[in-house]
Protein backbone atom coordinates (compact mmCIF):
# COMPACT_ATOMS: atom_id res chain seq x y z
CA UNK A 1 0.00 0.00 0.00
CA UNK A 2 1.28 3.40 -0.95
CA UNK A 3 1.39 5.96 1.85
CA UNK A 4 -0.39 9.30 1.63
CA UNK A 5 2.95 11.00 1.05
CA UNK A 6 3.93 8.57 -1.70
CA UNK A 7 0.64 9.21 -3.49
CA UNK A 8 1.03 12.97 -3.08
CA UNK A 9 4.57 12.84 -4.47
CA UNK A 10 3.50 10.81 -7.50
CA UNK A 11 0.51 13.09 -8.05
CA UNK A 12 2.82 16.11 -7.82
CA UNK A 13 4.93 14.65 -10.64
CA UNK A 14 1.80 14.18 -12.76
CA UNK A 15 0.59 17.75 -12.09
CA UNK A 16 4.05 19.03 -12.94
CA UNK A 17 4.16 17.05 -16.18
CA UNK A 18 0.69 18.06 -17.34
CA UNK A 19 0.39 21.65 -16.09
CA UNK A 20 3.96 22.71 -15.33
CA UNK A 21 3.22 23.32 -11.64
CA UNK A 22 6.24 23.08 -9.30
CA UNK A 23 6.10 19.77 -7.39
CA UNK A 24 6.65 21.48 -4.04
CA UNK A 25 3.48 23.55 -4.54
CA UNK A 26 1.32 20.42 -4.87
CA UNK A 27 0.36 20.12 -1.19
CA UNK A 28 -2.75 18.50 0.28
CA UNK A 29 -4.49 21.78 1.17
CA UNK A 30 -4.05 23.28 -2.32
CA UNK A 31 -7.03 23.77 -4.59
CA UNK A 32 -6.22 22.69 -8.16
CA UNK A 33 -8.04 25.58 -9.82
CA UNK A 34 -7.65 28.45 -7.33
CA UNK A 35 -4.18 27.76 -5.94
CA UNK A 36 -2.39 25.82 -8.66
CA UNK A 37 -4.05 27.48 -11.68
CA UNK A 38 -4.89 24.11 -13.23
CA UNK A 39 -7.67 24.50 -15.80
CA UNK A 40 -10.42 22.05 -16.74
CA UNK A 41 -8.50 20.50 -19.65
CA UNK A 42 -5.44 19.87 -17.51
CA UNK A 43 -7.72 18.31 -14.88
CA UNK A 44 -8.97 15.85 -17.50
CA UNK A 45 -5.38 14.86 -18.23
CA UNK A 46 -4.42 14.68 -14.56
CA UNK A 47 -7.37 12.43 -13.76
CA UNK A 48 -6.54 10.12 -16.64
CA UNK A 49 -2.86 10.01 -15.70
CA UNK A 50 -3.87 9.16 -12.10
CA UNK A 51 -6.04 6.30 -13.33
CA UNK A 52 -3.06 4.89 -15.22
CA UNK A 53 -0.45 5.55 -12.54
CA UNK A 54 -2.46 4.30 -9.56
CA UNK A 55 -4.51 1.62 -11.30
CA UNK A 56 -7.82 3.11 -10.18
CA UNK A 57 -10.97 4.20 -11.98
CA UNK A 58 -12.20 7.78 -11.46
CA UNK A 59 -15.56 8.31 -13.18
CA UNK A 60 -16.49 11.83 -14.38
CA UNK A 61 -19.11 12.27 -11.66
CA UNK A 62 -16.46 11.66 -8.98
CA UNK A 63 -13.73 13.60 -10.77
CA UNK A 64 -15.68 16.84 -10.56
CA UNK A 65 -15.65 16.65 -6.74
CA UNK A 66 -11.87 16.44 -6.52
CA UNK A 67 -11.21 20.11 -5.74
CA UNK A 68 -8.00 19.88 -3.73
CA UNK A 69 -4.86 17.79 -3.88
CA UNK A 70 -6.01 16.23 -0.59
CA UNK A 71 -9.37 15.26 -2.17
CA UNK A 72 -7.54 13.48 -4.98
CA UNK A 73 -5.05 11.75 -2.67
CA UNK A 74 -7.75 10.43 -0.33
CA UNK A 75 -9.89 9.33 -3.29
CA UNK A 76 -6.93 7.35 -4.63
CA UNK A 77 -6.23 5.88 -1.18
CA UNK A 78 -9.84 4.72 -0.86
CA UNK A 79 -9.91 3.36 -4.39
CA UNK A 80 -6.74 1.39 -3.83
CA UNK A 81 -7.88 0.00 -0.47
CA UNK B 1 -26.52 -26.70 -67.92
CA UNK B 2 -23.52 -24.58 -66.91
CA UNK B 3 -21.15 -26.21 -64.52
CA UNK B 4 -19.12 -23.16 -63.58
CA UNK B 5 -20.21 -19.56 -63.54
CA UNK B 6 -18.18 -17.19 -65.66
CA UNK B 7 -15.18 -15.46 -64.12
CA UNK B 8 -15.41 -11.70 -64.03
CA UNK B 9 -12.46 -9.42 -64.56
CA UNK B 10 -11.16 -7.32 -61.69
CA UNK B 11 -9.52 -3.95 -62.10
CA UNK B 12 -5.82 -3.53 -61.41
CA UNK B 13 -4.10 -0.33 -60.59
CA UNK B 14 -0.75 1.19 -59.79
CA UNK B 15 1.64 -0.42 -57.29
CA UNK B 16 1.41 2.60 -55.00
CA UNK B 17 -0.13 6.04 -54.75
CA UNK B 18 1.03 9.42 -53.49
CA UNK B 19 -0.03 13.02 -53.11
CA UNK B 20 1.04 15.17 -56.06
CA UNK B 21 -0.13 18.63 -55.07
CA UNK B 22 -1.84 20.45 -52.21
CA UNK B 23 -3.76 23.71 -52.19
CA UNK B 24 -5.60 25.68 -49.56
CA UNK B 25 -8.06 28.52 -49.36
CA UNK B 26 -8.89 30.36 -46.15
CA UNK B 27 -11.86 32.46 -45.20
CA UNK B 28 -11.25 36.09 -46.20
CA UNK B 29 -11.98 37.66 -42.84
CA UNK B 30 -9.45 37.56 -39.99
CA UNK B 31 -11.21 37.57 -36.62
CA UNK B 32 -8.87 37.99 -33.66
CA UNK B 33 -9.66 37.13 -30.07
CA UNK B 34 -10.36 40.77 -29.18
CA UNK B 35 -13.13 40.87 -31.80
CA UNK B 36 -14.34 37.44 -30.66
CA UNK B 37 -14.72 38.82 -27.15
CA UNK B 38 -17.16 41.47 -28.41
CA UNK B 39 -19.43 38.51 -29.30
CA UNK B 40 -18.92 36.21 -26.32
CA UNK B 41 -17.93 36.79 -22.70
CA UNK B 42 -14.35 35.52 -22.85
CA UNK B 43 -10.77 36.77 -22.99
CA UNK B 44 -7.79 36.52 -25.30
CA UNK B 45 -5.83 34.80 -22.50
CA UNK B 46 -8.58 32.24 -21.79
CA UNK B 47 -8.98 31.32 -25.47
CA UNK B 48 -5.25 31.10 -26.13
CA UNK B 49 -4.56 29.08 -23.01
CA UNK B 50 -7.23 26.48 -23.75
CA UNK B 51 -6.94 26.20 -27.51
CA UNK B 52 -3.90 28.09 -28.82
CA UNK B 53 -6.13 30.11 -31.14
CA UNK B 54 -4.88 33.68 -31.69
CA UNK B 55 -7.13 34.47 -34.63
CA UNK B 56 -9.42 32.55 -36.93
CA UNK B 57 -10.53 32.94 -40.54
CA UNK B 58 -14.19 33.39 -41.34
CA UNK B 59 -15.73 33.13 -44.77
CA UNK B 60 -17.12 36.39 -46.09
CA UNK B 61 -20.63 36.42 -47.55
CA UNK B 62 -19.37 35.94 -51.09
CA UNK B 63 -17.48 32.77 -50.10
CA UNK B 64 -19.31 29.46 -50.27
CA UNK B 65 -18.20 25.86 -49.73
CA UNK B 66 -18.16 25.54 -53.53
CA UNK B 67 -16.12 28.69 -54.18
CA UNK B 68 -13.57 27.76 -51.54
CA UNK B 69 -13.39 24.13 -52.71
CA UNK B 70 -12.77 25.30 -56.27
CA UNK B 71 -10.05 27.77 -55.25
CA UNK B 72 -8.19 25.13 -53.22
CA UNK B 73 -8.63 22.50 -55.94
CA UNK B 74 -7.26 24.74 -58.69
CA UNK B 75 -4.10 25.35 -56.68
CA UNK B 76 -3.70 21.64 -55.87
CA UNK B 77 -4.18 20.58 -59.49
CA UNK B 78 -1.80 23.22 -60.83
CA UNK B 79 0.89 22.25 -58.33
CA UNK B 80 0.38 18.54 -59.02
CA UNK B 81 1.34 18.96 -62.67
CA UNK B 82 -1.41 16.49 -63.50
CA UNK B 83 -3.58 17.23 -66.52
CA UNK B 84 -7.10 17.89 -65.17
CA UNK B 85 -8.42 15.65 -67.94
CA UNK B 86 -6.69 12.76 -66.17
CA UNK B 87 -8.56 13.33 -62.89
CA UNK B 88 -11.29 10.72 -62.92
CA UNK B 89 -12.60 10.87 -59.36
CA UNK B 90 -13.56 13.63 -56.94
CA UNK B 91 -14.14 13.11 -53.21
CA UNK B 92 -15.34 16.04 -51.11
CA UNK B 93 -15.26 15.74 -47.32
CA UNK B 94 -17.57 18.30 -45.77
CA UNK B 95 -20.17 18.94 -43.13
CA UNK B 96 -21.02 22.32 -44.58
CA UNK B 97 -22.85 21.46 -47.80
CA UNK B 98 -26.42 22.48 -47.11
CA UNK B 99 -28.31 20.00 -49.22
CA UNK B 100 -28.32 16.22 -49.36
CA UNK B 101 -28.09 16.11 -53.15
CA UNK B 102 -26.67 16.80 -55.62
CA UNK B 103 -23.39 16.41 -53.78
CA UNK B 104 -20.87 19.21 -53.53
CA UNK B 105 -18.41 16.92 -55.32
CA UNK B 106 -20.36 17.00 -58.59
CA UNK B 107 -20.45 20.80 -58.48
CA UNK B 108 -16.72 20.93 -57.78
CA UNK B 109 -16.08 18.60 -60.72
CA UNK B 110 -18.27 20.68 -63.01
CA UNK B 111 -16.73 23.92 -61.79
CA UNK B 112 -13.28 22.59 -62.64
CA UNK B 113 -14.46 21.43 -66.05
CA UNK B 114 -13.68 17.78 -65.31
CA UNK B 115 -15.39 15.46 -67.73
CA UNK B 116 -17.36 12.54 -66.31
CA UNK B 117 -15.39 11.82 -63.13
CA UNK B 118 -16.76 9.63 -60.35
CA UNK B 119 -17.82 12.15 -57.70
CA UNK B 120 -19.25 11.91 -54.20
CA UNK B 121 -19.20 13.59 -50.81
CA UNK B 122 -17.87 12.00 -47.64
CA UNK B 123 -19.46 12.49 -44.26
CA UNK B 124 -16.78 11.89 -41.68
CA UNK B 125 -16.60 15.27 -39.95
CA UNK B 126 -13.07 16.26 -38.94
CA UNK B 127 -11.74 12.88 -40.12
CA UNK B 128 -13.18 13.36 -43.62
CA UNK B 129 -9.98 14.35 -45.34
CA UNK B 130 -8.07 11.34 -44.01
CA UNK B 131 -10.97 9.05 -44.89
CA UNK B 132 -10.72 10.48 -48.40
CA UNK B 133 -6.97 9.91 -48.54
CA UNK B 134 -7.43 6.27 -47.64
CA UNK B 135 -10.17 5.75 -50.21
CA UNK B 136 -8.17 7.52 -52.90
CA UNK B 137 -5.13 5.37 -52.13
CA UNK B 138 -7.26 2.24 -52.52
CA UNK B 139 -8.87 3.52 -55.70
CA UNK B 140 -5.56 4.27 -57.38
CA UNK B 141 -4.03 0.95 -56.33
CA UNK B 142 -7.02 -1.10 -57.40
CA UNK B 143 -7.38 0.80 -60.65
CA UNK B 144 -10.87 2.19 -60.10
CA UNK B 145 -9.41 5.66 -60.62
CA UNK B 146 -6.17 7.02 -62.05
CA UNK B 147 -6.04 10.33 -60.26
CA UNK B 148 -8.30 11.43 -57.41
CA UNK B 149 -9.02 14.96 -56.25
CA UNK B 150 -9.78 15.09 -52.53
CA UNK B 151 -11.17 18.24 -50.97
CA UNK B 152 -11.93 19.04 -47.35
CA UNK B 153 -14.09 22.15 -47.06
CA UNK B 154 -16.00 23.75 -44.22
CA UNK B 155 -17.86 26.93 -43.40
CA UNK B 156 -18.73 25.94 -39.85
CA UNK B 157 -19.28 29.53 -38.77
CA UNK B 158 -22.67 29.22 -40.48
CA UNK B 159 -23.51 26.40 -38.02
CA UNK B 160 -21.96 27.98 -34.95
CA UNK B 161 -23.91 28.85 -31.82
CA UNK B 162 -22.56 32.32 -31.05
CA UNK B 163 -24.23 32.26 -27.64
CA UNK B 164 -22.15 29.21 -26.60
CA UNK B 165 -18.95 30.55 -25.09
CA UNK B 166 -17.50 27.02 -25.14
CA UNK B 167 -17.51 26.67 -28.95
CA UNK B 168 -18.22 30.06 -30.54
CA UNK B 169 -14.55 31.06 -30.77
CA UNK B 170 -13.35 27.70 -32.04
CA UNK B 171 -14.17 27.42 -35.71
CA UNK B 172 -12.50 28.71 -38.86
CA UNK B 173 -13.64 28.46 -42.47
CA UNK B 174 -11.58 27.11 -45.34
CA UNK B 175 -10.84 24.45 -47.92
CA UNK B 176 -7.86 22.25 -48.62
CA UNK B 177 -7.34 19.93 -51.57
CA UNK B 178 -4.86 17.35 -52.80
CA UNK B 179 -4.48 15.26 -55.93
CA UNK B 180 -3.58 11.61 -55.37
CA UNK B 181 -2.20 9.61 -58.29
CA UNK B 182 -0.14 6.54 -59.17
CA UNK B 183 3.41 6.11 -57.91
CA UNK B 184 6.27 3.62 -58.21
CA UNK B 185 7.11 4.08 -54.53
CA UNK B 186 4.79 4.10 -51.49
CA UNK B 187 3.43 7.58 -50.75
CA UNK B 188 0.41 6.84 -48.58
CA UNK B 189 0.80 4.45 -45.66
CA UNK B 190 -1.80 2.03 -44.28
CA UNK B 191 -4.77 3.78 -42.71
CA UNK B 192 -5.72 3.28 -39.07
CA UNK B 193 -9.38 4.18 -38.82
CA UNK B 194 -12.61 3.46 -37.03
CA UNK B 195 -15.79 4.81 -35.50
CA UNK B 196 -17.76 4.74 -32.27
CA UNK B 197 -21.43 5.51 -32.81
CA UNK B 198 -22.11 4.94 -29.10
CA UNK B 199 -20.44 8.31 -28.61
CA UNK B 200 -22.57 10.18 -31.15
CA UNK B 201 -23.62 12.56 -28.37
CA UNK B 202 -20.16 13.96 -27.72
CA UNK B 203 -19.97 16.21 -30.79
CA UNK B 204 -23.12 16.65 -32.85
CA UNK B 205 -25.11 18.92 -35.08
CA UNK B 206 -28.80 19.58 -34.43
CA UNK B 207 -31.28 17.55 -36.43
CA UNK B 208 -32.06 20.02 -39.21
CA UNK B 209 -35.78 19.20 -39.38
CA UNK B 210 -36.18 19.69 -35.64
CA UNK B 211 -34.16 22.89 -35.65
CA UNK B 212 -36.07 24.48 -38.52
CA UNK B 213 -39.42 23.34 -37.10
CA UNK B 214 -38.61 25.29 -33.96
CA UNK B 215 -37.51 28.29 -36.01
CA UNK B 216 -33.82 27.89 -35.20
CA UNK B 217 -30.63 27.46 -37.16
CA UNK B 218 -29.07 24.00 -36.69
CA UNK B 219 -25.84 24.43 -34.74
CA UNK B 220 -22.90 22.40 -33.50
CA UNK B 221 -22.65 21.16 -29.92
CA UNK B 222 -19.69 19.67 -28.15
CA UNK B 223 -18.86 18.14 -24.78
CA UNK B 224 -15.40 19.68 -24.74
CA UNK B 225 -13.90 17.75 -21.85
CA UNK B 226 -15.12 14.40 -23.20
CA UNK B 227 -13.69 15.16 -26.64
CA UNK B 228 -10.45 16.22 -25.02
CA UNK B 229 -10.17 13.02 -23.04
CA UNK B 230 -10.95 10.83 -26.06
CA UNK B 231 -8.49 12.69 -28.27
CA UNK B 232 -5.67 12.69 -25.75
CA UNK B 233 -5.97 9.00 -24.88
CA UNK B 234 -7.57 6.79 -27.54
CA UNK B 235 -6.64 8.96 -30.52
CA UNK B 236 -3.09 9.42 -29.26
CA UNK B 237 -2.75 5.63 -29.26
CA UNK B 238 -4.23 5.35 -32.75
CA UNK B 239 -1.84 8.03 -33.99
CA UNK B 240 1.08 5.98 -32.75
CA UNK B 241 -0.45 2.92 -34.46
CA UNK B 242 -0.62 4.76 -37.80
CA UNK B 243 3.09 5.53 -37.53
CA UNK B 244 3.83 1.91 -36.72
CA UNK B 245 1.61 0.67 -39.55
CA UNK B 246 3.78 2.61 -41.99
CA UNK B 247 6.84 0.88 -40.57
CA UNK B 248 8.37 4.13 -39.33
CA UNK B 249 10.13 4.72 -36.04
CA UNK B 250 9.38 8.06 -34.34
CA UNK B 251 12.86 9.33 -35.23
CA UNK B 252 12.21 8.63 -38.92
CA UNK B 253 9.19 10.93 -39.01
CA UNK B 254 9.66 14.47 -40.35
CA UNK B 255 6.29 16.14 -39.79
CA UNK B 256 3.20 15.67 -37.60
CA UNK B 257 -0.05 17.25 -38.80
CA UNK B 258 -2.86 16.31 -36.43
CA UNK B 259 -6.32 17.67 -37.13
CA UNK B 260 -6.14 21.24 -35.86
CA UNK B 261 -8.79 20.79 -33.17
CA UNK B 262 -6.99 22.34 -30.24
CA UNK B 263 -3.32 22.97 -29.47
CA UNK B 264 -3.80 21.44 -26.04
CA UNK B 265 -4.84 18.17 -27.68
CA UNK B 266 -1.70 18.32 -29.81
CA UNK B 267 0.45 19.04 -26.73
CA UNK B 268 -1.04 16.12 -24.85
CA UNK B 269 -0.62 13.76 -27.82
CA UNK B 270 3.04 14.76 -28.04
CA UNK B 271 3.59 13.99 -24.35
CA UNK B 272 2.19 10.51 -24.89
CA UNK B 273 3.83 9.76 -28.22
CA UNK B 274 7.38 10.80 -27.35
CA UNK B 275 8.13 12.16 -30.80
CA UNK B 276 11.68 13.49 -31.11
CA UNK B 277 12.29 17.26 -31.08
CA UNK B 278 13.24 17.10 -34.75
CA UNK B 279 9.66 16.41 -35.84
CA UNK B 280 7.94 19.54 -37.19
CA UNK B 281 4.56 19.98 -35.50
CA UNK B 282 1.72 21.82 -37.20
CA UNK B 283 0.18 24.59 -35.08
CA UNK B 284 -1.90 26.11 -37.86
CA UNK B 285 -4.89 26.43 -35.52
CA UNK B 286 -3.26 29.56 -34.09
CA UNK B 287 -4.10 31.55 -37.22
CA UNK B 288 -6.99 29.48 -38.55
CA UNK B 289 -9.21 28.11 -35.81
CA UNK B 290 -10.59 24.61 -36.19
CA UNK B 291 -11.66 24.09 -39.81
CA UNK B 292 -12.74 20.46 -39.40
CA UNK B 293 -12.30 18.46 -42.63
CA UNK B 294 -10.21 21.24 -44.16
CA UNK B 295 -7.66 21.62 -41.38
CA UNK B 296 -5.08 19.02 -42.40
CA UNK B 297 -4.59 19.94 -46.08
CA UNK B 298 -4.62 23.66 -45.17
CA UNK B 299 -1.97 23.03 -42.52
CA UNK B 300 0.03 20.89 -44.95
CA UNK B 301 0.09 23.70 -47.51
CA UNK B 302 1.16 26.20 -44.84
CA UNK B 303 4.11 24.05 -43.70
CA UNK B 304 5.30 23.59 -47.28
CA UNK B 305 4.92 27.30 -48.08
CA UNK B 306 6.77 28.42 -44.94
CA UNK B 307 9.61 25.99 -45.64
CA UNK B 308 9.13 24.24 -42.28
CA UNK B 309 8.41 21.08 -44.27
CA UNK B 310 9.62 20.08 -47.69
CA UNK B 311 8.55 17.88 -50.56
CA UNK B 312 9.45 14.25 -49.87
CA UNK B 313 9.15 14.58 -46.09
CA UNK B 314 7.18 11.91 -44.26
CA UNK B 315 4.15 13.35 -42.49
CA UNK B 316 1.85 11.67 -39.99
CA UNK B 317 -1.71 12.94 -40.39
CA UNK B 318 -4.74 12.06 -38.30
CA UNK B 319 -8.28 13.38 -38.37
CA UNK B 320 -10.76 12.80 -35.55
CA UNK B 321 -14.15 14.19 -34.69
CA UNK B 322 -17.91 13.87 -34.61
CA UNK B 323 -19.17 10.31 -34.86
CA UNK B 324 -16.96 9.62 -33.19
CA UNK B 325 -14.73 8.83 -36.17
CA UNK B 326 -11.03 8.92 -36.88
CA UNK B 327 -8.53 8.07 -39.60
CA UNK B 328 -4.78 8.50 -39.73
CA UNK B 329 -1.87 7.54 -41.95
CA UNK B 330 1.66 8.50 -42.90
CA UNK B 331 2.05 10.27 -46.23
CA UNK B 332 4.94 11.55 -48.28
CA UNK B 333 4.51 15.30 -48.74
CA UNK B 334 4.10 16.52 -52.32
Amino acid sequence: MATTEEIRTQLADIVNDVAGVDQTDVQLDKNFVDDLDVDSLSMVEIIYACEEAFGVSIPDEDAKDLKTVGDAVSYIERAQA
Amino acid sequence: MRIMSATIKASQGAPYSRIYGVGGERGNRVVDNAEMCTIIDSSDEWIQQRTGIVERRWATEDQTPLSMALAASRKAIERSGIDPAQIDAVLVATGSHTRQFPSLAVSVAAGLGLKDPAATDLSAACAGFCYGLSLADSMVRTGTAKNVLIVGVEILTRQTDFTDRGTAFLFGDGAGAVVVGPSETPGIGPVVWGSDGESADVIWSDDWNEAFASGKKPVIHMEGNKVFRWATTFIAEKTAEALEAAGLKPEELDVFIPHQANNRITDSMLRRMHLPESVVISRDIRQMGNSSAASIPIAMEALLESGDAKSGDTALVIGFGAGLVYAGQVVVLP
